[in-house]
């Protein structure tokens, strides 16, 4: 590990890695198994801001040693850093071609362009991108097809662009390649996989 | 980090896997369901169980199950087969986990050959323990090769075999372990469930996790997802049909095991679902019940 | 009566019972100790060690009691267990040079630097049972030559590529981070430093067979013993807190260098070529035949075309494996009615249609010679 212990004033992770990470990771398959779909998290760990509890339990549930995280500079602080190092272990990449996972915001733009797709005989040799966003409700509606929903869902992601849907069907094309990405705001996210189609 | 989560008196972690394993297995699920039908590698461990006996179920299951949960184990459709019982009290022994033989109760089921008959709802996880789960592998020994041919969707040698069951038999012969086309792009191996099962998988309300641990394995199929049966348009696809109906609820619409029950040769045909079967001879025997209260 | 599922659980029980029961044998018999099958079935427990990639006798000789002898099922039990262990770090690579060898040969020459030591081995042993272990064995213990430590014993390996007769190992082995085939799934095509674990924990018989394959004609590679050597070497561990090395084991193990004739190619002039094997404990056997294998294996990257099972990567990496064979093998036993159903299903609609056919197609006049 580093040489940061806890008593640092670093955030705690979680109380009970065995079970809270299986709650927590059972609404994380919910959400991957119907897309679209806003899910919240039990019993939530506390953020560490500038991150939702959503997205600081994400973090806390999939990631480790084995799997590089790059942070978009709006999150890549300090105690960011300290906290994802201390309580995963995961190596934080400059670049994104190097990362199995993101961390990102709607402000950037394209949202994940750069990070490794996979490839035909690999797709899942890919990069799943966690975007914090204000809320996951009260934007323009959009519809989602595809796998795990019956007929059609919506989501109404406030700040997604016309710019995100043309650069999300972009992703879709790719298929089986592709990122897949993650909707987190305050102890809630949505999952939007790779299979799924988007359309206004 | 503490890695280790250990219940009083036992030497392992909960649910048996390290954390560090569970988190390769829960990244390799949700991979597998963004990709339906696509056999992510896994870093599969050795099992306290022997390879071919389920250790790719375990292992999925491990990796999702949690107290809240109700487990199922069913092999050959029945809860108290000798290798579901070892499975459900290797969880109910690892993870403090509840079981049942109710489907309907059951948030958790892992299988082995079947698909339950009583229809699955949103909510459910199915794990399928798998054996073999390159569905080409039979026709193309080489996994570089069927790599390849999955990575260009190049399917025509699966194609050849069925025409070519077609042309010798007059009928696709295939019985289990009947190809499925996932969502228009993968074909895959639905384990070695009887063709019978093939339609439950289409457009299942349950999510549907495929653990294969020898081959080191995971594929899944989300809820609602379109699941065909390779078939030609002069011979679509089929199911078994039996002439009997079963002995015990007499059910006409499930599969049926057939048993020699004695040395004349005489055959039984029951429920291959235990619980399924035992469910509708608890109804008729309610109703009956009933019946006879009108009656008086 | 639907007996054959029924009472699983009782069933199970009661057959755990038993299994204990005949693993305890006659008890007017002492038991087992796990020393004394650590000290007298030590060839066991090196097996158990190498295949279930664990090195710890007494762990060992502990799967080797339970298991009852069968020694496929101690590699398994010992896997099982090894699998749940936490992972500190990795040690050091270990220098065979500096082992303090316990025997040590090469038939390639005559004489090597550090000399040629017999030690103990079964090859110069008349097999003939000898009546005289029936009754107990109080024999004194063997007069062994001062060892003197600190003289290293330069591979004969290292002798010859000094001179470019030997290729220099392979430049994928060096300084590349090396993939490990217990946390990551197997690929193909599969790095060298992948094949070479594949195979320390590989099938000692399997390696055996496909290695004798290969002396056959089946990818022959004019196979020498550079050097098989057997002995004690150090294990070396940098701690992240120190950031230097300390001497954390001393383990045994068996190293062969099989140097192979290589006839060239466009840019290599011919020269020697290695197959490396390495097992724990003494296992010669196995590290002779994975050092084969680890060779004919090479025949891609050498450009000698793949035309052999032992050549074969998907082939052998893919069943090397005990512990997957085992149970792959065995699962035949579980319950496939189901399957069978089908198939009985399938099978018996195919015949009616061919009887079908059958009658459809028989003309008349064919009763008629029938009933002749």
């Amino acid at each position: 590990m580093t040489g940061i212990t806890a008593s640092d004033g670093l955030a705690p992770g979680l109380a009970d890695p065995a079970h809270d990470s299986q709650r927590l990771f059972r609404a994380i398959l919910d959400a991957f198994a119907h897309p679209g779909r806003i899910v919240a998290l039990p019993e939530a760990p506390a953020a560490v801001a500038p991150m939702s509890q959503a997205a600081t339990a994400f973090i806390l549930t999939l990631i480790d040693r084995d799997t590089p995280l790059w942070l978009a500079p709006s999150f890549d602080t300090p105690a960011v850093r300290d906290f994802v190092r201390f309580h995963t272990g995961a190596a934080l990449v400059a670049f994104e071609a190097d990362a199995l996972f993101g961390l990102a915001s709607t402000e950037r733009c394209p949202l994940f362009d750069g990070f490794p797709i996979g490839n035909d005989a690999y797709p899942d040799r890919s990069a799943t991108v966690v975007v914090e966003v204000p809320s996951l409700r009260g934007g323009p509606s959009l519809t989602l097809r595809g796998p795990g929903i019956d007929g059609q869902a919506q989501m109404a992601i406030p700040g997604l662009t016309d710019d995100f849907v043309q650069e999300r069907a972009a992703n879709h094309a790719l298929f089986p390649c592709g990122v897949d990405l993650v909707f987190t705001a305050g102890s809630e996210l949505l999952a939007l996989p790779r299979s799924i189609v988007v359309e206004r | 980090m503490p890695d280790t989560n250990q219940d009083a008196g036992s030497a392992y972690n909960y649910a048996y896997l390290d954390e560090q394993t569970k988190r390769m297995i829960r990244r390799a699920i949700l991979k597998a369901i963004a990709v339906p039908g696509y056999q992510v590698p896994f870093g599969g461990r050795e099992m306290p169980l022997p390879y071919g006996w389920g250790t790719g179920g375990i292992q999925i299951t491990a990796s999702i199950i949690g107290r809240d949960d109700t487990l199922k184990v069913i092999d050959q459709g029945a809860d108290d087969t000798t290798n579901a019982v070892s499975i459900r009290r290797f969880f109910a022994r690892v993870a403090d986990v509840a079981t049942t033989t109710r489907t309907e109760d059951a948030t958790v089921i892992q299988t082995r050959h079947r698909v339950p008959e009583t229809p699955l709802r949103e909510g459910q996880i199915l794990v399928f323990q798998v054996p073999i789960p390159e569905p080409l592998r039979m026709l193309e020994p080489r996994e570089t090769e069927t790599r390849t041919l999955h990575a260009l969707s190049e399917y025509g040698v699966m194609q050849v075999s069925l025409y070519e069951s077609i042309a010798r038999h007059g009928r696709i012969s295939k019985a289990y372990n009947y190809p499925v086309l996932v969502n228009g792009r993968y074909i895959m191996s639905p384990s070695p469930i009887p063709k019978f099962d093939n339609p439950k998988l289409d457009r299942n309300p349950a999510l549907q996790l495929y653990g294969a641990g020898r081959e080191k394995r995971i594929y899944a199929v989300p809820p609602y997802t379109p699941v065909k049966s390779l078939d030609f348009e002069d011979h679509p696809f089929e199911i078994e049909r039996w002439p009997q109906s079963c002995d015990f609820c007499g059910s006409t619409e499930s599969f049926l095991d057939e048993m020699i029950v004695d040395d004349q040769g005489t055959r039984q045909f029951i429920c291959s679902d235990t619980d399924y079967c035992q469910e509708r001879q608890e109804n008729q025997r309610q109703e009956a019940e009933r019946q006879e209260i009108r009656s008086k | 009566m639907y007996v054959a599922v029924k009472g699983g659980e009782t069933a199970i029980a009661h057959s755990l019972d038993l299994l204990a029961d005949r693993r305890r044998g006659a008890r007017d018999l002492p038991e087992l100790t796990l020393d004394q099958i650590d000290q007298q079935l030590s060839l066991a427990v090196d097996r158990v060690m190498t295949e279930g990639s664990c090195y710890d006798r007494t762990l060992a000789a502990l799967a080797i009691k339970q298991a009852r002898g069968d020694l496929f099922e101690a590699v398994f039990l010992l896997r099982a267990y090894r699998t749940t262990l936490p992972r500190f770090g990795h040690s050091l690579p270990i220098d065979t040079s500096r082992m303090v060898a316990d025997r040590r040969i090469s038939s390639t020459f005559k004489d090597v630097p550090g000399g040629q030591v017999l030690g103990p081995t079964f090859d110069y042993t008349h097999r003939l049972l000898d009546f005289s272990l029936m009754t107990g064995d109080e024999r004194p213990t063997a007069p062994t030559a001062p060892v003197d430590t600190a003289q290293e014993l330069p591979r004969v390996g290292d002798i010859l590529e000094r001179e470019g007769m030997l290729e220099p190992p392979p430049p994928a082995d060096a300084g590349a981070p090396t993939q490990d085939i217990t946390r990551d799934p197997l690929t193909f095509p599969a790095a060298r430093a992948v094949r070479l674990q594949n195979l320390a924990r590989g099938d000692e018989g399997f390696l055996l067979a496909l290695g004798y394959s290969t002396q056959r004609g089946y990818g022959n590679n004019h196979p020498f013993v550079g050097e098989v050597r057997y002995g004690s070497v150090p294990v070396g561990f940098v701690p992240e807190e120190l950031g230097f090395a300390i001497e954390i084991a001393e383990i045994d193990v068996t190293e062969c260098d099989m140097v192979n004739q290589f006839a060239g190619s466009h840019d290599v002039p011919p020269q020697f070529t290695r197959g490396y094997g390495l097992a724990f404990g003494h296992s010669e056997r196995k590290a002779m035949s994975m050092a084969l294998v680890d060779r004919a294996l090479r025949a891609d990257e050498l450009s000698e075309g793949v035309t052999s099972p032992a050549q074969d990567e998907e082939f052998v990496l893919a069943h090397s494996d005990s512990v997957e064979a085992s149970g792959f093998v065995q699962h035949l036993k579980l319950p496939h009615y189901v399957d069978f159903q089908s198939e009985l299903v399938v099978v018996r609609t195919l015949r009616e249609e061919v009887e079908a056919r059958r009658r459809r197609s028989t003309p008349v006049s064919a009763f008629g010679q029938a009933a002749e």
